[in-house]
């Protein structure tokens, strides 16, 4: 990736972009991170690099980033309001923007009840659409909140998260246009299982003219068996995963799940990108990210766009 | 109302071991309703801590008395005459009732029998819940009076967030998605366009800004 063309340019430019994620390790030990996004060089446009994830303490996305970012490799900084009040993440914000950090995703964060610190305060100090608003007068008027002025402004391309799926359903659109409205130059979106509800969120999307001011990014995870299908459709909240999705993994034996799961991924990515509105897909492997080649490869994405 | 639950019997009796004569001190009020710390519950308390003193061998000085209210300062003067008597007040009031009578009487103990909880709603019998957080500046008219800040549990105030499904909240599946409400509601006033609108970061300066909140009104003092 140190000679792929960058995130924002690739949109920009009206490529259909491609993004992956990477976990950070349960331990301060930089090897793993690398060794993870290594697997997705030259697949990808950019890697998103998750901030503590359902709440597990893990090595910060910043320093991660940092890692990526020395080993000649864009990574995204997935921001979460979770657990840091509006001081520490405007601070970090332009701590990140100084490393050369080029993208940060603004998220509300999961909930701290899901994972290994449940005592913990939540802060939810601002909530992700004021965070996005933020980090954009940050970037655009050279301004924190309050009003002061910054001797240099942080200048990063902002992202935001979009569930299709999650209730109430009419309001999904309103919440997207709210994000855009915030400042968000693209979107990633929760994994999609459901390509009709999903069709119809970005038809609503486009009808309201969402789709010319901000790129959206499909997201995809591949199924690695019947069992996670049916745990992401039960247990994970705001997930949309359909019966026929179920039983079409499980209909084949266990040792060809995998294989089914990367298949259902690749056709998913051909549908999203003859989707109008739909600017990119972001590849979510969970834990898997020996995954992502082999699915942009089978999905036609290769090679992505080179440097300029 | 204040609302409260009653700490567990082997914590009170741990903490009211040193004291031999100890008054029971019901509030009338908040923790009344919620079947905390009233009359009745004062009552049940006292007679529970003799009973567990006599099974020890020991010859409990339990008394109990209740008055209106814990956290007003002419009702906790009525036990001055009394109080005297007494090692130790085991205090079935709040939070603020406990802080109130100490601040009157601080030459003997005042030890908390409740856990205080939350700013509620009695919603049924034997149900109380949260629906306010006190936060100075009040925000219910915007949000169809379902307030985000208490009743959502990443207090968004550009909700909902992507976890809400059929109409319940990812945290806890009994609890309803607040921001759900807040939609229902305002569209059925015709006012949904006021989610439009982004909500700037709360002002968190009139809660948390100096230190512990006090409301002084010149009109009301003597």
């Amino acid at each position: 990736m140190s000679n792929t063309r960058s995130l924002k340019k690739t949109l920009q430019q009206g490529h259909f972009a491609v993004t992956a994620e990477c976990g950070p390790p349960k331990g301060a030990d930089a090897e793993a991170v690398l060794q993870k996004a290594e697997l997705l060089r030259g697949k990808v446009d950019a890697i998103n690099v998750t901030d503590n994830q359902t709440a597990i303490v893990r090595m910060c996305s910043l320093a991660s980033c940092a890692l990526l970012k020395s080993a000649g490799l864009e990574p995204v900084l997935q921001m979460v309001v979770r657990d840091r009040n509006r001081i520490a993440l405007q601070s970090d914000i332009l701590g990140a923007s100084a490393l050369g950090i080029e993208n940060v995703l603004c998220l509300s964060g999961d909930h701290q009840v899901f994972g290994n610190q449940p005592q913990a305060v939540g802060v939810f100090d601002l909530d992700s659409i004021q965070f996005i608003q933020t980090v954009g007068a940050m970037r655009d008027e050279g301004i924190i909140l309050g009003g002061e002025p910054l001797t240099k402004p942080p200048d990063l391309f902002i992202g935001a998260a979009a569930n299709p799926f999650g209730d109430p359903m009419r309001f999904r659109v309103v919440r997207l246009a709210k994000k855009i409205q915030a400042g968000a130059d693209f979107i990633q979106t929760q994994c999609i299982y459901n390509l009709g509800r999903f069709e119809q969120w970005i038809s609503e999307a486009r009808d309201r003219g969402l789709t010319e001011k901000a790129f959206i990014l499909g997201g995809v995870t591949p199924l690695k068996s019947a069992g996670m299908a049916k745990y992401m459709k039960n247990r994970v909240a705001g997930m949309d995963v359909p019966d026929d999705v179920i039983k079409r993994m499980e209909t084949v034996p266990k040792d060809k799940q995998r294989e089914e799961g990367i298949q259902i991924c690749v056709e998913t990515i051909e549908r999203l990108k003859e989707m109008p509105g739909v600017s990119g897909v972001h590849i979510m492997a969970i834990e898997w990210e020996e995954a992502v080649g082999e699915i942009v490869q089978r999905a036609g994405l290769l090679p992505r766009p080179e440097a300029e | 109302m204040i609302t409260a639950e009653q700490k567990p019997m082997e914590e009170i009796r741990k903490m009211i071991a040193p004291y031999k004569r100890l008054l029971v001190l019901g509030c009338g009020s908040c923790v009344a309703e919620c079947a905390a710390g009233g009359e009745k519950e004062t009552a049940m308390l006292a007679s529970a801590l003799r009973m567990a003193a006599k099974m020890q061998g020991e010859e409990p000085y339990i008394d109990e008395k209740t008055i209106e209210r814990q956290c007003v300062r002419d009702f906790i003067l009525q036990l001055d005459e009394i109080v005297g008597d007494y090692d130790a007040v085991l205090s079935l009031g709040c939070g603020a009732g406990v802080q109130a009578v100490s601040e009157i009487f601080d030459d003997i103990p005042i030890i908390p029998a409740l856990n205080t909880e939350f700013l509620g709603q009695t919603k049924d019998q034997g149900l109380w819940v949260e629906n306010c957080v006190g936060c100075g500046d009040c925000m219910l008219y915007y949000f169809g009076g379902v307030c985000p800040l208490a009743r959502c549990s990443k207090h968004l105030l550009n909700g909902p967030c992507g976890g809400s499904q059929d109409g319940r909240c990812e945290v806890n599946p009994d609890v309803p998605c607040a921001w759900q409400l807040i939609i229902e509601r305002l569209e059925k006033f015709d006012a949904l366009e006021r989610l439009e609108e982004i909500y700037p970061p709360k002002d968190w300066s009139k809660r948390y800004g100096l230190g512990p909140r006090k409301i002084v009104r010149e009109d009301q003092q003597k």
